[in-house]
């Protein structure tokens, strides 16, 4: 059944979200970024790529669930959001190969290991 | 203005959202689309170009720290100025999106050092693919920043009155996707070498 129109100045009224201790998710997001910035002076690979991805990851999540209130929001917002990421992710997969790989079976690209000429001439400055 | 006095989009909604929330996710699931794609076409170029690394590696890793802060702490100001929006407290919630527009302003300012230095050095926008995406990732970013300070201050001036408060959640919003594509940026740009 069709969810019936309501004035909206109703609906705005009264807060629609729980309000949780921001400061607390400010710190937590403010360490998260100090872990990021320590694990980048890593020699370990996997460890930099967790503190540069892996945290970026968690701190986006804590921004859209406590800042943005991404999951009290009616249940198509999130959705609507998903399907957006999902058109980056088919986009990424159907592209990605033909630009990540430089040659292949019966074809190559060799222009793409040359340096841009600009790069070329602020190197030659 | 009244409630009444305002068109029929503006005063009502069919999906329990109001309107003017629900146009927010609406431009923040565009954006989604923008910045993901300019982000997957940047993670794929990158890691063809292993090479890209050396120039990655000139980028001011303690500027884009700094910025990560301050984007981070503005948030805290928008979300809490929602939450005075939502108490009534129409002053305080202009105050805090004031305060937010002042860490935008020292986020572009931090920017335009560290381009006015990258320049300085010879590391312009056609210098290489890594700068070509270096300086259209935080341009198009940095623009986005300066439209959101510009939406905030005018939302401000009517919440300082105690008008028009629901738009306080809006400007918000807008400013919190800002702050996660920058929580990407980050990595992506001055992490990653």
């Amino acid at each position: 059944m069709a969810r019936q129109a309501q004035p909206e100045s109703h609906m705005q009224a009264e807060a629609h979200v729980h309000h949780p201790n921001y400061i607390k998710v400010w710190a937590i997001l403010v360490a998260l970024l100090m872990v990021s910035v320590l694990g980048s002076f890593s020699h370990i690979r996997p460890v930099v790529l967790f503190a540069a991805f892996g945290v970026a990851v968690i701190k986006a999540a804590l921004v859209a669930k406590n800042f943005m209130h991404v999951t009290v929001e009616k249940g198509w917002v999130p959705y609507l959001l998903i399907v957006c990421l999902l058109f980056v992710v088919i986009l990424f997969a159907g592209v990605a190969p033909d630009v990540m790989k430089h040659s292949g079976e019966h074809w190559n690209k060799p222009l793409a290991n040359q340096p841009a000429q600009g790069a070329a001439a602020a190197k030659h400055e | 203005m009244s409630a009444s006095a305002k068109p029929i989009s503006n005063t009502r909604s069919g999906t329990g959202i109001p309107t003017a929330r629900l146009i927010t996710w609406w431009v923040i699931a565009s954006e989604i689309v923008i910045f993901g794609g300019l982000l997957a076409s940047y993670v794929m170029h990158r890691i063809g170009h292993p090479e890209w690394a050396e120039a990655a590696s000139h980028t001011n890793f303690w500027a884009g720290a700094f910025n990560t802060l301050v984007l981070l702490t503005s948030s805290l100001c928008a979300v809490t100025a929602h939450k005075a929006a939502d108490a009534h407290e129409g002053a305080r919630a202009a105050k805090l999106l004031r305060i937010t527009a002042l860490g935008g302003l020292v986020f572009l300012c931090v920017k335009a050092f560290e381009w006015s230095s990258d320049i300085r050095e010879g590391y312009v926008i056609s210098s290489g693919g890594f700068w070509s995406f270096y300086y259209t990732l935080a341009g198009l970013h940095g623009l986005h920043v300066l439209a959101g300070m510009i939406i905030m201050l005018i939302v401000a001036a009517d919440a300082a009155k105690n008008r028009e408060l629901q738009r306080v959640e809006c400007i918000g919003l807008y400013w919190h996707f800002v702050d996660i594509v920058w929580i990407f940026l980050f990595p992506l740009l001055y992490i990653a070498r």
